[in-house]
């Protein structure tokens, strides 16, 4: 009797190990673990992209716990786990359009309408996208997945993540965490090209301060622009739509409560989902292969092309402008979406060559713009590649 | 009283709208029919009979309870879909199908007439008011047996006979992406691509930097005048006026101190009210008490 019901103990204690994430763990668990711990770190320590980094490394985490396939619902590849439903944001591509409309709410287009000409920054720093569209067929991969990892130059998770459950849902997961980390280290991957393309006499241009912008032009803004943008690129609405629909209810005065909640509740609570289930869906098996390794070289080729495109957009553009109204070709790099990073790039570097010369509120103009920009391309892409 | 009508204005808009969006069997096309059924499809009944396809062209499920399915141009209220049934919600892009056995009572799917295989059959979908047309198709007279006719394209305009009957399924099944596949045979160094895109991409930031250039200039404008008009109603005010500035700013002051600064002056009027407590069983104290206090 007692030694059946030792038996029978010891066959459940080893029937509950199989259950563990021991008995079930891969080097490849292991090897994403510890990258989501770096991402945890990075973000603690050097405070890079914290709102984006925590959930996501914490969300490697959550995904790489090994377990045993036994039903059990708990996956986030499983229909109907708890972790697929809060997935079917990432999945079917809403989540991006929520967090559009909440950085349309929080985003002011003062310094863009008062000098609409930097919009055009915006537009030739999309080069990036199709500079590593280009590479990333010659490295094998197809028009649709190439389109995908191409978006990651737009330097916008959100469009990354829409674009890419569209055209390539398999490679999702690598391409937004290559656009999240790119973005976190934008500070360090800019400031070396700005150097370099720049000359001293370049460095040191001084613009014009922005005029005072009226309320109505800001309340105009985004209709007209909602409405010229999606009349060209109707494929671009979702992204678009939302942006500049964010926008009026700031600018409209009237729908405060409205505006706080897009940029504030709603946004945050967007923003954890989505970090937190993109994270998730980067396990092992799905995420450790030769295609996601391509895919961050690619986000870091697309990164510097579109920085360096940019920049020399502007030099040539300097060329057609009188002297008195040229632009700082350090402002360049702002036309990669990264709000606010990359601005706030062009007035560090900036500031170093000359201590009172602040470029921050000229760099948010392409900045923007680089938002409209991406999205644009993004719907591009959608339209010729579905 | 203005608002009050806007209101009205727009919910009765909004009232409209959404019964124009709730009737949009208007994108469900006659797809699909197979006159003579010899080795084709059969029934839950084990039975062969011709049968027509219906196709939901649109991309939101759409419900055809209601409408109607005929064969005579004279009586378009011939089968009305019944209602009540699940199964005629047609999902976005898919197929319902219509067996034509003349055999009504065999459920919703079945219609009350059959399509005759020597002379040319008319088939027609009214919508739920018995008079709009949504779609019709005319069957010209000799098909083949098990061979159908229909949209080459589901839901497009061209028909004509078809390679294979496939009921309840595309009409034609495409294994590639033609968009892709263009681009990988014309565009291999992505050139194309960029060349397209940067151009859409320009051409969108081109025409917003344009349209908000000249509505600057427009505001800068309009602020210019405002500025002006102002400095002239100012200017027009002290030509008329033997006022100086500082006089009109000690008046104005005197003005503020009489209408708002009243603490100096109080009403000296005392009003007695007698507060008045009317007995109420509701309110009486006797009656909340859960003991009766101990004398």
């Amino acid at each position: 009797m007692q030694e059946s019901f030792l038996s029978f103990l010891g066959e459940n204690l080893q029937l509950f190990f199989t259950y563990t994430g021991f008995a079930n763990a891969t080097i490849g668990h292991f090897i994403m673990i510890a990258i989501g711990l770096v991402f945890i770190f990075l973000a603690i320590k050097y405070e890079f992209e914290p709102m984006l980094l925590i959930p996501i490394g914490f969300g490697i985490l959550i995904g790489n716990i090994p377990f045993k396939d036994a039903g059990l619902n708990i996956g986030i590849y499983e229909e109907g786990s708890v972790l697929n439903i809060l997935y079917q944001g990432v999945s079917q591509g809403w989540y991006p359009p929520l967090i559009f409309l909440g950085i349309g709410a929080m985003t002011d287009f003062s310094a863009l309408i008062s000098n609409p000409k930097l919009m055009l920054i915006g537009a030739a720093a999309q080069f990036g996208i199709f500079g590593a569209y280009t590479i990333a067929l010659q490295m094998g991969f197809e028009p649709n997945q190439a389109g995908a990892i191409g978006i990651i130059g737009g330097a916008d998770g959100p469009t990354a993540i829409f674009l890419s459950s569209r055209l390539a849902p398999n490679l999702m997961g690598a391409i937004a965490v290559s656009a999240y980390s790119y973005m976190a280290l934008v500070p360090i991957i800019q400031p070396p090209f700005m150097r370099l393309l720049t000359t001293k006499k370049e460095r040191v241009i001084r613009m014009k301060p922005p005029r005072a912008v009226s309320s109505t032009e800001k309340i105009i803004f985004p209709i007209i622009g909602m409405l010229l943008t999606c009349f060209l690129v109707p494929s671009g609405l979702p992204l678009l739509g939302m942006l500049f629909f964010g926008n009026l209810l700031k600018e409209s005065g009237v729908t405060r409560r409205l505006a706080e909640t897009a940029r504030g509740p709603l946004i945050d609570t967007i923003t954890t989902l989505l970090g937190v289930t993109v994270g998730a869906s980067t396990q092992a098996t799905q995420f450790l292969t030769w295609n996601s390794i391509k895919i961050f070289v690619l986000g870091a080729l697309s990164f510097v092309i579109a920085t360096c495109a940019g920049i020399l957009f502007v030099k040539f553009f300097n060329l057609f402008l009188k002297e008195g109204n040229k632009i700082n070709p350090l402002i360049g790099n702002s036309g990669v979406s990264a709000v606010p990073d990359s601005a706030r790039i062009s007035q560090h570097v900036g500031l170093e060559y000359d201590p009172t010369n602040y470029l921050l509120m000229h760099a948010m103009a392409p900045n923007v713009s680089g938002v409209i920009g991406s999205a644009v391309a993004a719907g591009i892409l959608l339209g010729f590649l579905t | 009283m203005i608002r009050n009508k806007i209101s009205i204005l727009m919910l009765f808009a909004l009232f409209c709208s959404a019964g124009a969006f709730a009737q949009s069997a208007s994108s469900i096309r006659i797809n699909e029919v197979l006159v003579i059924n010899e080795d084709n499809f059969v029934d839950n009944y084990g039975k062969r009979s011709g049968w027509v396809e219906l196709y939901n062209s649109s991309v939101g499920t759409v419900d055809i309870k209601g409408c109607y399915l005929t064969d005579d141009k004279n009586n378009p209220t011939k089968y009305p879909i019944p209602k009540g049934d699940v199964l005629t919600a047609v999902k976005p892009r898919q197929h319902v199908l219509f067996w034509a056995d003349g055999q009504p009572s065999k459920g919703t799917f079945h219609l009350n007439f059959t399509l005759n295989p020597n002379k040319e059959n008319y088939i027609a979908l009214f919508d739920a008011d018995g008079k709009t047309l949504i779609d019709e198709v005319t069957i010209p007279a000799g098909q083949t047996a098990d061979i159908s006719y229909g949209r080459v394209i589901d839901g497009e305009e061209k028909l004509g006979i078809l390679t294979r009957a496939t009921p309840s399924t595309n009409n034609v099944t495409l294994d590639t992406n033609e968009k892709i596949e263009n681009f990988k045979k014309n565009d291999s160094y992505g050139v194309g691509m960029t060349l397209t895109a940067m151009l859409a991409v320009f051409s969108v930031l081109l025409l917003l930097f344009i349209v908000f250039k000249n509505i600057g200039i427009a505001a800068i404008k309009a602020s210019k005048r405002n500025v002006q008009k102002a400095a002239g109603d100012i200017a027009a005010s002290t030509k008329t006026s033997a006022y100086t500035g500082e006089i009109i700013t000690a008046i104005s002051m005197a003005l503020h101190e009489v209408n708002e600064d009243v603490h100096d002056t109080e009403d000296t009027v005392l009003t007695i009210k007698k507060v008045v407590r009317t007995y109420s069983p509701w309110s009486s104290k006797i009656y909340t008490l859960r003991e009766t206090p101990k004398k």
